[in-house]
């Protein structure tokens, strides 16, 4: 039982949230009165920050880039991370090994593959040179052109398979095996096995899975910020691009609704998410 | 439990992407011991833009340990930057263990009122992208007069709340029973916490710390955005500025960049993927 001596709780708790109150909570309350108030912030003008905002060519860009991004990415790396964590139950004792494999680029800073990246994905470079190798004149210059799109893409699931690899591999393991053995026992196959037994019971977790790769989805920004810069090919120029600029520039009207409309868009995600999974 | 078979089918397709995976450190291993004559030879066509693809070798040809001398006696300018990384992950770990450590301890195991209000807090900062807040942190750096200092991004850093909320997952996996026992023994609540909660729930904040260690080694936003003086940059801003002509130190630095990140992995990572399961399923 859990002691009911609240001075004691809130001992505990208040040094660590004095902190965060005074370095998130506070501050981001007033860039919510910002956004309704002229850049030096003295003046109220009411929603014309967002206006601003919803009417900036580069925001739209932007948001639109993004929200590509993240249709084709997350099922991308949902699917294949539950792939792998399937194939991962069945590789026996070097299961352990190939998951740790995976688990590598977590722990590789960006800094550290930005050069690799630039000397695999060049117009010369080994990906261009392995495709010709096998017969496809396919050379493209990856940066430069729409192929920036599929270079992010590739990027974000390197880094994140290996967790997500982890995560299902939890989200299977905890279906009791006595199921599985009552089910055969009845005569279900593996097919049956499968859709009746597992999906539904790893439904609640593929639900924080998916919200946990949403957020890591936005540290992205860091290779293709080092790699490509503050203005990349137009296909990759993502919300923290547009947020980066907006700050080099001061433009603090449109930076506090911005985050305002980010921070929103986010959370009713996510609420709409946890709504239709009913979890 | 059921035997353990295996496939060599599913063994082979995995084998694709922990290849991948690992490639570009091995990748930059070797490339720390080749000299940049070689090196040019085999990415030339990237760095002249001249005909053909660039290609690489598992080993060097001639292994040299030139790159490594140049980086490690001739470059002042990688280790101020290398220990400003140190500085600011030591900084954002310490503050956790100061401030996130107990919080987490008194929202696990204490009721008190305003306590959902609190965890609701942190459960919504959790989830908001470094762009959401980098404003507002930015404003009150600038009130405290901490802009482009090492404390603009230490400080800050030192309150996420994604590792205390780990912890949390793992405090409240502490037995009642436990406590209770000690509280008759006649322990007060501070004694039950440095007793009891930090060494039962160590593997937790071990994760927490490892998971922390690793973002603090990547971090790249927030340097960007709160430090404009070079010299106080982490790696991660530095690493992208060597030029590409100087490819051989650029792959030394590179490498050498990720050891500590690589250390960490290696020695925690059992605790890494604990910390990971943590961060999904309630225990």
């Amino acid at each position: 039982m859990k002691k009911k001596f609240w001075f004691t709780g809130w001992c505990f708790v208040l040094p660590g949230f004095a902190g965060v109150l005074v370095f998130y909570l506070i501050p981001f309350l007033d860039v919510v009165r910002r956004s309704f108030y002229n850049a030096v912030g003295k003046q109220f003008c009411g929603i014309s920050n967002y206006r601003t905002v919803f009417s900036n060519e580069a925001f739209w860009l932007a948001a639109g880039n993004t929200a590509k991004f993240l249709a084709v990415c997350l099922p991308l790396l949902l699917a294949l991370s539950f792939a792998a964590a399937l194939l991962l139950q069945r590789a026996g004792r070097l299961a352990s090994l190939l998951k740790s494999a995976c688990l590598v680029p977590l722990a590789v800073p960006a800094a550290s593959v930005v050069l690799i990246w630039k000397l695999v994905f060049d117009y010369h470079g080994m990906l261009n040179g392995v495709l010709n190798g096998i017969g496809l004149n396919a050379g493209r210059d990856w940066m430069n052109t729409e192929a920036a799109f599929g270079v992010l893409v590739f990027s974000y699931i390197w880094k994140n398979l290996g967790y997500d690899v982890v995560l299902w591999l939890a989200g299977l393991t905890s279906v009791p095996e006595t199921i599985y053995e009552a089910a055969r026992m009845d005569g279900a196959g593996a097919m049956a096995c499968f859709f009746s037994i597992t999906l539904p019971c790893i439904r609640p977790i593929s639900f924080t899975i998916i919200v946990i790769s949403l957020l890591n989805s936005f540290k992205v920004f860091r290779e293709a910020w080092m790699v490509a810069g503050n203005y990349p090919q137009e296909s990759i120029y993502l919300l923290q691009h547009l947020f980066n600029n907006w700050f080099r520039d001061l433009a603090v009207d449109k930076m506090s609704a911005g985050a305002v409309v980010l921070s929103a868009v986010i959370l009713l995600l996510i609420g709409t998410l946890q709504k239709s999974w009913k979890v | 439990m059921r035997k353990k078979k295996s496939d060599p089918i599913c063994i082979l397709v995995l084998f694709l992407p922990a290849v991948l995976a690992v490639a570009p450190l091995v990748f930059l291993a070797t490339g720390s011991f080749m000299d940049t004559q070689e090196i040019r030879d085999y990415i030339g066509p990237v760095l002249s833009g001249s005909e053909g693809f660039a290609v690489w070798r598992l080993f060097p040809v001639w292994p040299t340990l030139v790159n490594v001398v140049e980086l490690f006696l001739d470059s002042p300018e990688f280790f101020q930057m290398f220990w400003n990384s140190m500085k600011i992950t030591a900084g954002i770990l310490a503050g956790q263990l100061v401030f996130g450590m107990p919080a987490a301890w008194g929202l696990a195991r204490y009721e008190f009122p305003g306590k959902k209000a609190v965890w609701f807090s942190y459960i919504v900062l959790m989830m908001m992208p470094f762009q959401v807040t980098m404003l507002s942190e930015y404003l009150v750096l600038d009130k405290l007069g901490l802009s482009d200092t090492l404390l603009a991004v230490i400080l800050p850093g030192m309150f996420l709340t994604f590792p205390p909320f780990l912890m949390y997952r793992f405090f409240c996996g502490i037995p009642s029973s436990l406590i209770e026992a000690a509280r008759v023994d006649g322990a007060g609540e501070l004694m039950v916490f440095i007793r009891i909660g930090i060494p039962v729930g160590s593997s937790g904040i071990i994760s927490a710390l490892v998971l922390q260690f690793l973002e603090c080694q990547s971090m790249v936003e927030q340097p960007l955005t709160f430090l404009k003086t070079k010299r106080l940059w982490p790696l991660s801003l530095y690493l992208p500025e060597v030029d590409l002509s100087r490819s051989g130190f650029a792959l030394c630095a590179s490498f050498v960049a990720l050891i500590p990140a690589l250390f960490a992995f290696l020695y925690g990572q059992d605790y890494l993927e604990q910390g990971i399961v943590a961060s999904a399923i309630k225990e």
